[in-house]
């Protein structure tokens, strides 16, 4: 009996996936060269950045995913808003584990408590913490809870554009530089290795977006069976 | 000077992470799996994707 959330077309994403995972390794560690400021830390860099960006991907996704389950009132949307709330929860987590990790010897600090877009990021992460004790709280009207979750995810969401702009806004309260990556400032391979980078962790989002979802559609279906036995067997009841 | 300790720390975290979630979400998918009749699992319904096979 086939068990598993996996599917032929998500073993072949989830082989991919792999496959992009082991080069970003070897173009991290092997071909990309050490930075002139940074030395080999930049290697931090090489997921410390991917993460910040999927963790904006996956609560943006959710965000969008929960007005559209509190307009069409779709269980659909809900699934995948709480997929990627709780895979945008890994990542922001990871997130601000691999930058207090590089923070130590490039800034040498592990937090700043001034730094408005560690502060931002780590208010968005405990919100959407919040988010999720919410899904997980028992409750007599579990779909007036589910409706709750969702207005949080919307206003959490508000947060990401502020944690984005932050280092334009507030350029004398924050340890990190403006964006170099949209403007080019990096060498070839480094910027190579970080698209490669995107690339692996946007396999990655969806491979655990889809498997994540089926869970949730399995606990869905397990209450709906449950609701179903109980209903048929008040019937049984009532018809003796 | 070498920063290999906090760049093997941080990718080590990272890959510690993804794989402990990686492995409760799959055992979780098994566990509610067993639970539901195959043909309320839609992804397992169609064509060559109904081979038996148990790997992810």
């Amino acid at each position: 009996m086939n068990l598993s959330t996996g599917s032929y077309r998500t073993k072949i994403l989830g082989l991919v996936m792999a496959a992009s995972f082991i080069a970003l390794i070897i173009f991290a560690f092997w071909v990309s060269p050490n930075d002139d400021q940074q030395g080999g830390a930049v290697r931090l860099l090489y997921i410390h950045v991917p993460l910040a960006i999927s963790t904006y991907v996956c609560y943006i996704a959710c965000g969008i995913a929960s007005l559209v389950f509190l307009i069409k009132k779709k269980i659909w949307w809900d699934y995948i808003a709480l997929s990627t709330a709780e895979i945008g929860t890994i990542f922001c987590g990871l997130t601000l584990l691999t930058g207090a990790i590089w923070g130590r010897p490039i800034w040498n600090t592990w937090w700043e408590w001034g730094d408005v877009r560690l502060v931002t990021t780590l208010i968005l992460f405990l919100l959407f913490l919040g988010y999720l004790a919410l899904r997980a709280m028992p409750s007599s009207n579990p779909n007036a809870n589910v409706r709750r979750a969702a207005v949080v995810a919307i206003v959490a969401t508000i947060d990401i554009p502020i944690i984005n702009r932050s280092v334009e806004w507030w350029q004398n309260r924050t340890l990190h530089q403006r964006s170099t990556l949209v403007e080019l400032k990096i060498e070839d391979w480094t910027f190579f290795t970080l698209v490669l980078g995107f690339l692996a962790f946007g396999l990655l989002i969806i491979w655990l977006t889809i498997h994540r979802f089926r869970v949730a559609w399995l606990a869905g279906e397990i209450d709906s069976l449950e609701t179903e036995l109980a209903l048929k067997k008040r019937l049984e009841e009532s018809n003796i | 000077m070498s920063y290999i300790g906090y760049v093997l720390a941080g990718w080590l975290s990272t890959f510690l992470a993804f794989a402990t979630y990686i492995f409760f979400v799959l055992r979780r998918g098994r566990s509610y799996s067993a639970k539901v009749p195959e043909a309320r699992r839609r992804w397992i319904d169609s064509g060559s994707e109904n081979k038996g096979s148990n790997n992810d």
